[in-house]
């Protein structure tokens, strides 16, 4: 990679962003503590001191009004980039997302567009709770209108962010929070990841694992396992859920013969089930197995350190979960 | 009458808030687009039981006052947030009769290509953010709009239009708030006709003053008689320079009625006939002819002339959404990314 420095998921989101409000004035941040505080995970740091209080705008705990408002200003010309502190508050913008910024451009014939980001942090692993750790981006995901953006490494949070916010549309960009600190090499100058391009993070012959967000390291972590035992593993980053990149995925599945699909939300109508059915109608002649899907347990999220891992797997128990697809056992 | 009584503080206060009237040209104007409004209504009235507008159409008859004398205080540039009972909004705000007919009636030449129809009605050249089926959910885009008016300086304003319905919606405290703590330049503007659908407000609704939830923020609130175009106007007048000139949100309560039903198929047995009648009595199209005429301005061959002519001006309107092509299968998914 071209000027690259080795730093965290955190600071390249926040890279996207300064250098986002940098070339464009009509950028401007909006959420809960965003501002002086610098963010409840430190994820705005700074900006509020290089771009002051008009452009980063630390709001009442309002959520649906606050969002209203940030559609209202993408209508009339703003490109607000709006945080929800934790990705469980959704929710509480929903009517806003679904009924007004995901229709708007389509109602209005292209009168009016809604370039907006919506930000959020999610993730299980930091013992925050039934409504603190929820991943509910398949919500979205179901959503006509909306694009749907999960980076799992450093780099492409970066680029994503950046063509997030450039972006004409509603974006919703789901962080990890347990990314956060994850490092890795990421270009110092602009750079952009298209959204709806899906990216292999590890070529493999045997089985592919199609994997979004932080599942993409318990799945680069398990081939690696399987490496040992002279499994190779193919490891497919959709990056986005909508616009979803069915040629990569359908491709990989057809080399390998074998799918698993992991992701870090409720397994129950989520968004392996998507994915699985997309590639049963795309390449079902090529399977060798049935397509396995992995996901969050369907309970809410436990509080306790001595439960909550049980929610989605680790490394050693997805490779033995590949491992029992490739000896048909499951 | 159940509803509408303006308390006697409120009647006071309109009664100080009573206005001369304006330029003749003006007057001529607000006269015109209140009579335009009423025949587009009635139009749509007469399309839906035709069965040439499906769905659902919620009509603004006896309303027109509320949408004519806030409107005209507003430039092309301001915007405005509408609601389901939107239509006269829109052609307060300077909407293309023809384009709003061929949307309610879900032809490609609307102004959503007839996708959007009654409910979601948009008009970007004269700043209108839409008509909206959810209660309240325009509301926040007005402020949006606001917002984004303040960081552009130029002075230009928002307008949100809601009704009673509306008041016990979260969302407009948590949109007040936020006006209020920012001074934005957005003016709430409430239409009170005392039903939230098939239920009086006075049911479903704590606080005997509705403008007292603008004042909690302290916001200016004032309570108008939105049966005369002339203190709406005034009314509207206020809030809005207090806007233009960087003085933050106001709240106006306009008291008034819908002849009709929640929506044109609604026979409104929740109502009595006296009542209806009672207020049809306030009819602000009649009013503001008799007010021109006490002042000499028109004479009534005047007035029946500007009816006649909005009435050809809808009915041609109506000749050409007629005419007008339905949507083709290659529209369903345009427009769904921009």
């Amino acid at each position: 990679m071209p000027n690259a420095r080795n730093i965290t998921y955190r600071s390249a989101v926040l890279e996207a962003l300064a250098g986002e409000m940098r070339r464009d004035q009509n950028v401007i941040l909006i959420g809960e503590d965003v501002g002086a505080a610098g963010g409840v995970f430190k994820q705005t740091d700074g900006l509020h001191a290089e771009f002051g209080e008009e452009r980063v705008i630390d709001t009442p705990i309002s959520e649906a009004g606050a969002f209203g408002l940030a559609i209202g200003a993408a209508m009339a010309g703003q490109r607000p980039v709006f945080e929800v502190m934790f990705g469980d508050f959704i929710t509480l913008v929903m009517d806003q997302l679904v009924n007004q910024a995901a229709k708007v451009n389509y109602m209005s014939a292209g009168q009016f567009s809604v370039p907006l980001v919506l930000r959020t942090a999610v993730g299980i692993g930091a013992n925050l709770g039934p409504q603190h750790s929820q991943s509910l981006h398949a919500w979205t995901a179901h959503i006509p209108g909306l694009k749907v953006v999960m980076p799992s490494t450093p780099a492409d949070a970066k680029g994503l962010m950046t063509a997030a916010i450039r972006d004409d549309n509603p974006v919703v960009f789901f962080e990890d929070r347990m990314l956060y600190n994850v490092s890795g090499e990421v270009p110092q100058f602009e750079h952009v990841v298209p959204i709806g391009s899906a990216e292999v993070k590890r070529p493999g012959r045997d089985v592919s694992i199609i994997a979004t967000s932080r599942m993409v390291h318990i799945a680069l972590a398990a081939a690696e396992l399987l490496a040992h035992e002279n499994v190779s593993v193919e490891v497919v980053d959709p990056r986005s859920l909508v616009p979803l990149d069915i040629d990569t995925l359908v491709a990989s599945v057809k080399k390998t013969s074998r799918a698993v699909v992991v992701d870090g939300g409720y397994r129950q109508y989520g968004v392996t089930g998507e994915i699985a059915a997309t590639i049963a109608e795309e390449a079902f002649d090529w399977l060798d197995a049935p397509i396995m899907r992995v996901g969050g347990a369907n309970v809410p999220i436990p509080f306790s350190k001595s439960i909550e891992p049980l929610m989605l797997p680790d490394a050693a128990k997805l490779a033995a979960i590949v491992a029992q697809l490739l000896h048909g056992t499951r | 009458m159940r509803h509408g009584r303006l308390e006697k503080a409120d009647a006071d206060e309109a009664a100080v808030n009573r206005v001369v009237l304006p330029p003749k040209d003006e007057a001529i104007s607000l006269l015109r687009t209140m009579q335009l409004i009423r025949a587009f209504e009635e139009q749509v009235r007469s399309l839906f039981f035709g069965g040439i507008i499906p769905g659902l159409v919620h009509l603004c008859a006896g309303q027109e006052a509320v949408a004519v004398g806030v409107c005209s205080q507003l430039r092309t540039s301001d915007k405005i947030a509408s609601n389901h009972r939107g239509h006269g909004h829109c052609l307060a705000k300077g909407a293309d009769v023809r384009r709003l007919m061929a949307e309610i009636m879900g032809r490609r030449s609307g102004y959503g290509l007839g996708r959007g129809g009654s409910l979601h009605i948009f008009d970007v050249v004269n700043g209108n953010l839409g008509t909206n089926g959810i209660v309240g959910g325009g509301i926040p885009l007005a402020v949006g709009a606001a917002f984004s008016a303040k960081r552009n300086g130029r002075g230009d304003v928002a307008v949100c239009f809601f009704g009673d319905g509306a008041l016990n919606q979260g969302l407009l405290f948590e949109a007040m708030n936020m006006a209020a703590i920012w001074r934005l330049p957005v003016v709430f503007v409430c239409e009170n006709n005392g039903y939230g659908e098939f239920t009086a407000s006075e049911h479903v609704t704590a606080g005997r003053d509705p403008k007292a939830r603008g004042a909690s923020f302290d916001i200016p609130s004032e309570a108008v008689d939105g049966m005369d175009v002339l203190a709406v106007r005034e009314a509207a007048r206020r809030g809005i320079s207090r806007a233009r000139a960087g003085e933050g949100p106001s709240f106006l309560v306009c008291t008034t009625y819908r002849y009709g039903g929640h929506h044109a198929g609604d026979k409104q047995e929740y109502k009595d006939t006296a009542e209806i009648e009672a207020w049809r009595q306030k009819d602000p199209i009649e009013r503001l002819g008799r007010q021109l005429q006490d002042e000499n301005l028109v004479t009534s061959k005047v007035i029946a002339a500007l009816k006649g002519a909005v009435e050809t001006e809808v009915r041609e309107a109506v000749e050409f959404a007629r005419a007008a092509p339905m949507p083709e299968p290659q529209d369903l998914g345009l427009h769904l990314y921009a």
